[in-house]
C-alpha cells in the first residue's frame, strides 16, 4: 500500500518560500520556551549531581536540607517506589534518579524544591550523600575488557560471545555473500581503525519544565521536548499513574536534535510537586544539559575493504564498537546498518556493539550512529581512490547502490537517490574548482533509514472558511508551516487560511516523538488524508444541497463543483460557503486521519568541502562546502535548506573540534561552551546546498525526511579533505590542531 | 551583599581595605559571569567606574599614554593614536570576547584576574608597561609582568586596586603585534598568545625589543632569549627563526583540554615568529 501513494502532480502552495507562522513570535520574545513556564505558587527545583564517574551511594542525609526554610521538598530514589515494566523505562528512571550507584559525574542523586533558587542550592549543599568511590571506565575499548569496572550485572545478552567484560550489553551481525571470497578476487585491500569521540547536540535551549501535581491524582506537565506523548507515557509510568491522567503540553522549542527524545527533569520535577503539593519548576544550567543530557557515542571502528584495480568493490567489512554512556542504547547496530548502506555490494559483514561506560547515558543525535561509521568506510574509500588513482565520486558511482540493490543491511531498494547526489556533485563546479596550497578537497557519502511511525492530524473547517489544524508533534523544523502547506494544498485554499498548532496529549491520539526525520513525512500524510476526509465531507455537504449524489461532486481550488456535464448545472460551492452554512447542512466539518506510517524512503546525501590547513598549527579553514542531499519533495525549500546547512555544521563541528573530554579522574572537563567548541559563525563558509527530488513512492506528494541525512557525510567528508590538505591521513576525531600538527610532524 | 559605586579612590580603597570578600568591578564580564556560577561568593562588589578618570585615555606629557581601569578595550580601539602607536597592545585587547562584550571588558580586569591565558596581557609585558596601584599606603607603580603571581592570583595588597595602566612614549620606529592560536576563529580562549615589541634604529635594525608569551606557564613569560635573537638584526629569517626557537624553549606549559605540550611549544615559536615579524613591519611603517 505504501510504495503507490505518490502521484505526480502540479503544486501551488508546496515548494514555495512562505513566511513562517513562528517566526515573528521568536525574534520578539513572544514564544514560549520551556523555561517561561510559570504558576502560582511556583517552587524551584534543582538537582544534587554526583562529582564521582562510579561510586556506590551508601546513604544520603536530607534532615539538614528538609530542615531549612523554604524548603517544601527533597526527593531522593527513595520516593521513587513505582518499578516500571520494562527495562528501557527503568534505564530512564536509573538516570534520571540514581539508585544503588552513581553511573558517571553529573548524575543526579537527590532533589530539592524550595521557595527561592537561592534556598534550593544552598539546600542541595546541606545534603549529604555518603559515596564510595568506585573504579571507572569511560574509554570504550578500555571497557569491553575483561578486567574493566563493571556497571551493571547480568544485563549482558545471549548474543554477546565469551570473553568480554559485563559491559558489553549486545552484539549485532549483518551482511551476505562471502567476505573471504570477495578479498580473494581484490586487488587492493585496506584496512584501518578509527576513533571518534562523544559530542553534544548543542541545542541552545536547555532542558526546562513545569509539573503540577494535584491532590486528586491529576497532573500537568509543561516542556521542551521532541514528543510530549513520550514523555506523558514515561513520566506516568515512572509515577504509577494512568497516562491519560497526565497532560503533557510542549512549549516552543530551542533545538533537540534528537537529545530531547528522552526526559531527564521531567518525572524528578512531578515527584517534587508530589511531595511538596505546589507546581515546580527545573531549568538546567549549561554546565548540567552537558554532563547529565544525552551526549552521542563515542566509537572505535575497524574498516576492512577489498577493491579491483578499477574501483569496484570486491568484499567489506566492518566492527563497529559504540560506548553508549551508563545503560544500553543501540547504536552499534545503526552504525553496522549505515556504514556500507551507499553501496552495492556482492560481499558485507558488519559486527555492531553496544557498550556501557560510566559517562550519561547517549542519546540520539540526528542518524543516531551512523557518522561516524561513515566516517570510517568513507575514509577507507577515499584512500583507496587515492591509491588507485581513480576519482573519489567516479569511484562511488561504480559501486553506488540503486534502486533494487540489496542494501547492507537487509532489505531491497526501491527508487533512491544516491546516484543523483553523486551525478549532481560531479556536475557541480564546486568539484571541478582550482585549489591552492595546502588545500585539500573532499568528497563522501551517507546515508539513513528515515521513519514514519503512530500520528494522528485533526482539521477543523471554521465556520467563516478558515482551517485549524492540530498535530501532535513539536514543531522542530518547520512543520507548522509545511502541514499548513501540504492543508493548503490540497484543499485548495491559500496557505494564510489554515493555521497549525501542536496540540496536547489530551487533544490527539498517540503521536511518535519527532524522531527519524518522520514529521514531515508522517504528520504530512496524515495531514493530507486529514483534508481528503474534509474534503468528502464537504463534497457530500454540496450534494446534499443541489439534491446530486455525493459522487457527482469533485474538489477542484478550494471548491465543490458537479462533475461533468451529467451531474447537473450548479455553481462552484467555495469551502467557505460550504464552512458558512455547515451549520444547516449537518453540523460542523472536520476531517482526521490516524496512522502507524510506513513508506518513510531512506534518504541519502553527497557533500563536498574545501579545506587547508596551516602546516604549522594544524588549525584547519573550511574554505568551501556544498551539500547535495535527496528531499522527495521539499515542501518549504528555505527549511530544507537549513536542515542541510545545519547537518553540515554540526557535523564540521564534530569534525574538527567538538569532544566530551574526561579527566583522569573520570569527570568531565569541558562541560561548557568555551571549552566545549561548537563552530562560531566565522568559522564556517557559507554552506550551499543542493536539494535534488526524486520522489518517494510512499508519500502522496513524494516527500522523504531531510533532517537527519545531512549529519551523516560531513565527519567523512572533512576528514578526507584535511587528509589530502595535510597529506598524511586522519583517523581520529576531533581533528583538533594538536592532533593534526602531530600528524603531519610523524609524517616527516 | 553589597554594592558600592565610590565617587573617589581613596573611598574604593577604604571600602576594599575595611572587606576582604569584597571584589573589584571594573567591566563585569568576568565578575559577574562567575558570579551567576557560583564559583564566587563576594561580600560586597565595589564597581570602581565611577571614580574620576578610570574611563579616559589620555596621552601625557612625556608622550606615553595612561588607559583608566574602567576604559572598555571596544573604546581602544576607536582610540586613533593609541592604535598608531600600539597596534599589538590594542589587537590583544579587542580579541577579549565578544562584540556585546568588548563594550564592557576592561584590560585591568583581564590582568587582575591572573587568567594565564588573558589576551591584552602579553602585549602589555612587551611593550614595558606599568600600572598605577592605589592601596591604603598611597601609590605605586609596578610593572605589568610582576602583577599576577600565580593562576588567579595577584601581587595586590589588601585594599589595593589597580587605578590604570601606564604605555611608554612609542617614538619613532617602533610597532608590536599580538598573536594568539585559539581553535576557533573568535569566542575562544588562548592555547597560546605571544606578544612582541620592537624599536629600530634609523637603519632599520633592532635597537630593543620585547617577546611575551600568554598561556604556556602559569603567568606570562617575557622572554629574554627571544628578544635578544632579535635585538641587531633586521629580523631576517635565521633571526625569526632563532627567536622561534627561544619561545619554544622559554615555554612551559601543560596538558590539558585545550592543548598539548608539545602544541603548545611548538606554536610558541611559530606565533613568535609570525608576531615579530608583524611587529617589524609596523615598526619600520611600511
Amino acid at each position: 500500500m505504501a510504495k503507490d501513494e505518490f502521484q505526480s502532480r502540479q503544486f501551488k502552495v508546496v515548494g514555495t518560500r512562505v513566511p513562517r507562522p513562528d517566526g515573528l513570535d521568536k525574534v520578539t520574545g513572544r514564544a514560549r520556551y520551556g523555561a517561561d513556564m510559570t504558576a502560582p505558587g511556583m517552587l524551584f527545583g534543582f538537582c544534587l549531581r554526583s562529582p564521582h564517574a562510579h561510586a556506590r551511594i551508601r546513604a544520603i542525609d536530607t534532615s539538614a536540607a528538609e530542615a531549612m526554610k523554604g524548603v517544601k521538598a527533597v526527593v531522593t530514589r527513595a520516593d521513587f517506589t513505582v518499578t516500571p515494566q520494562d527495562q528501557g523505562t527503568r534505564d530512564i528512571l536509573d538516570n534520571v534518579m540514581a539508585g544503588a550507584k552513581a553511573l558517571y559525574d553529573g548524575h543526579t542523586v537527590a532533589a530539592v524544591a524550595a521557595t527561592s533558587r537561592s534556598v534550593a542550592l544552598a539546600a542541595l549543599k546541606a545534603i549529604k550523600v555518603d559515596y564510595e568511590v568506585l573504579p571507572h571506565v569511560t574509554d570504550v575499548d578500555e571497557a569491553m575488557k575483561p578486567e574493566a569496572p563493571v556497571l551493571h550485572e547480568g544485563r549482558q545478552q545471549e548474543s554477546v560471545p565469551e570473553g568480554y567484560s559485563q559491559n558489553v550489553l549486545a552484539r549485532s551481525q549483518y551482511g551476505h555473500g562471502d567476505v573471504e571470497a570477495g578479498f580473494a578476487k581484490a586487488d587492493l585491500i585496506v584496512e584501518r581503525s578509527f576513533k571518534t569521540a562523544a559530542t553534544h547536540q548543542g541545542y541552545i535551549e536547555p532542558h526546562a519544565c513545569l509539573a503540577s501535581m494535584g491532590n486528586d491524582g491529576q497532573g500537568d506537565l509543561w516542556c521542551c521536548t521532541q514528543g510530549h506523548y513520550m514523555v506523558r507515557n514515561t513520566c506516568s509510568a515512572i509515577m504509577g499513574m494512568e497516562a491519560g491522567r497526565l497532560k503533557v503540553t510542549a512549549s516552543e522549542i530551542g533545538g533537540g536534535f534528537g537529545g530531547k527524545t528522552t526526559v531527564f527533569l521531567e518525572p524528578v520535577a512531578l515527584m517534587l510537586s508530589k511531595k511538596s503539593g505546589k507546581p515546580v519548576k527545573m531549568t538546567m544550567a549549561r554546565e548540567e544539559v552537558l554532563r547529565a543530557s544525552g551526549p552521542t557515542a563515542s566509537t572505535s571502528i575497524d574498516i576492512k575493504i577489498g577493491m579491483t584495480k578499477d574501483g569496484k568493490i570486491t568484499a567489506a567489512q566492518g566492527d563497529f564498537r559504540y560506548q553508549n554512556g551508563c545503560f544500553y542504547a543501540m547504536n552499534g547496530a545503526l552504525g553496522a546498518m549505515c556504514g556500507f548502506a551507499p553501496y552495492h555490494l556482492e560481499n558485507v559483514e558488519t559486527v555492531g556493539w553496544e557498550v556501557v561506560t560510566n559517562r550519561p547515558k547517549a542519546a540520539a543525535y540526528r542518524a543516531p550512529g551512523a557518522p561516524m561509521a561513515a566516517f570510517a568506510v568513507e575514509s577507507v574509500i577515499d584512500e583507496m581512490a587515492k591509491e588507485l588513482g581513480l576519482d573519489p565520486i567516479e569511484l562511488r558511482l561504480k559501486n553506488a547502490a540503486d534502486e533494487g540493490t540489496k542494501s547492507a543491511y537487509g532489505p531491497t531498494y526501491p527508487a533512491i537517490g544516491l546516484k543523483a547526489t553523486l551525478e549532481a556533485a560531479k556536475a557541480h563546479p564546486h568539484w571541478s574548482a582550482p585549489l591552492g596550497p595546502n588545500q585539500g578537497r573532499g568528497v563522501a557519502c551517507g546515508f539513513w533509514f528515515n521513519f514514519g511511525g503512530d500520528t494522528c492530524v485533526s482539521l477543523m473547517i471554521n465556520p467563516d472558511g478558515t482551517v485549524s489544524l492540530s498535530e501532535g508533534n513539536p514543531d522542530i523544523g518547520g512543520s507548522r508551516a509545511s502541514m499548513s502547506m501540504m492543508a493548503a494544498e490540497e484543499l485548495g485554499i491559500p496557505y494564510e487560511q489554515v493555521r497549525t498548532v501542536i496540540a496536547d496529549t489530551a487533544t490527539l491520539g498517540q503521536n511518535e516523538v519527532t524522531d527519524g526525520s518522520r514529521v514531515t513525512f508522517a504528520v504530512g500524510l496524515a495531514t493530507i488524508k486529514a483534508a481528503r476526509h474534509a474534503i468528502e465531507i464537504m463534497k457530500a455537504r454540496a450534494a446534499q444541497l443541489w439534491g446530486i449524489a455525493p459522487e457527482a461532486v469533485e474538489w477542484v481550488d478550494g471548491a465543490a463543483q458537479p462533475a461533468g456535464p451529467n451531474a447537473g448545472k450548479f455553481p462552484p460551492m467555495t469551502l467557505k460557503e460550504i464552512a458558512e452554512t455547515a451549520s444547516n447542512t449537518g453540523g460542523p466539518i472536520a476531517g482526521h486521519f490516524e496512522v502507524n506510517a510506513e513508506g518513510a524512503g531512506v534518504s541519502f546525501g553527497t557533500h563536498i568541502a574545501d579545506t587547508e590547513v596551516d602546516p604549522e598549527t594544524g588549525a584547519v579553514k573550511v574554505l568551501r562546502y556544498t551539500v547535495f542531499q535527496d528531499a522527495g519533495k521539499a515542501v518549504h525549500p528555505d527549511y530544507v535548506e537549513g536542515q542541510l546547512q545545519g547537518g553540515a555544521v554540526q557535523g564540521i563541528g564534530w569534525a574538527l573540534n567538538e569532544e566530551y573530554i574526561y579527566g583522569e579522574d573520570g569527570t568531565l572537563q569541558n562541560a561548557g561552551y568555551l571549552d566545549y567548541r561548537i563552530p562560531v559563525a566565522s568559522d564556517l563558509p557559507m554552506i550551499d546546498p543542493v536539494i535534488l527530488e526524486i520522489p518517494n513512492p510512499g508519500h502522496p506528494y513524494g516527500v522523504r525526511g531531510v533532517g537527519e541525512t545531512g549529519i551523516v557525510p560531513p565527519l567523512a567528508t572533512l576528514a578526507n579533505a584535511v587528509s589530502r590538505a595535510a597529506g598524511v591521513r586522519l583517523t581520529s576525531l576531533p581533528m583538533s590542531p594538536p592532533k593534526v600538527l602531530a600528524a603531519i610532524k610523524a609524517k616527516g | 551583599m553589597k554594592f558600592e559605586t565610590p565617587q573617589t579612590v581613596e573611598q574604593a580603597v577604604a571600602l576594599l581595605a575595611a572587606d576582604s570578600g569584597a571584589r573589584v568591578l571594573a567591566g563585569g564580564t568576568d565578575l559577574l559571569v562567575r558570579l551567576r556560577a557560583g564559583h564566587i561568593a563576594p561580600s560586597a562588589i565595589v564597581d570602581i567606574k565611577h571614580i574620576d578618570g578610570m574611563g579616559e585615555i589620555t596621552q601625557q606629557a612625556d608622550g606615553g599614554w595612561r588607559i583608566g581601569a574602567g576604559v572598555p578595550c571596544a573604546a581602544m580601539g576607536e582610540h586613533a593614536g593609541l592604535v598608531a602607536d600600539y597596534p599589538g597592545v590594542v589587537e590583544g585587547a579587542e580579541l577579549i570576547g565578544s562584540t556585546q562584550v568588548q563594550g564592557r571588558c576592561t584590560m585591568v580586569g583581564n590582568l587582575c584576574n591572573a587568567g594565564p591565558a588573558g589576551d591584552s596581557v602579553p602585549a602589555l609585558v612587551a611593550a614595558g608597561a606599568m600600572v598605577r596601584v592605589a592601596g591604603p599606603n598611597g601609590t605605586r607603580d609596578v610593572p605589568v609582568l610582576h602583577i599576577p603571581t600565580a593562576p588567579g592570583k595577584t601581587s595586590l595588597a589588601k585594599g589595593e586596586f589597580v587605578t590604570s595602566v601606564y604605555l611608554p612614549p612609542r617614538g619613532a620606529r617602533g610597532g608590536d603585534a599580538y598573536l594568539r592560536f585559539i581553535p576557533r576563529t573568535e569566542m575562544d580562549i588562548a592555547v597560546v598568545g605571544c606578544a612582541v615589541n620592537v624599536i629600530l634604529e634609523e637603519d632599520g635594525t633592532v635597537a630593543c625589543a620585547g617577546v611575551a608569551l600568554g598561556a604556556v606557564a602559569p603567568t606570562v613569560l617575557l622572554v629574554a632569549e627571544a628578544a635578544e635573537a632579535l635585538i641587531g638584526t633586521k629580523c631576517d629569517d635565521a633571526a625569526l627563526a632563532a627567536c622561534a626557537a627561544a619561545a619554544t624553549a622559554a615555554a612551559t606549559p601543560i596538558d590539558d583540554k585545550r592543548g598539548t605540550v608539545a602544541f603548545r611549544k611548538d606554536v610558541s615559536g611559530v606565533l613568535a615568529r609570525r608576531a615579530a615579524k608583524l611587529a617589524y613591519v609596523r615598526a619600520k611603517g611600511d
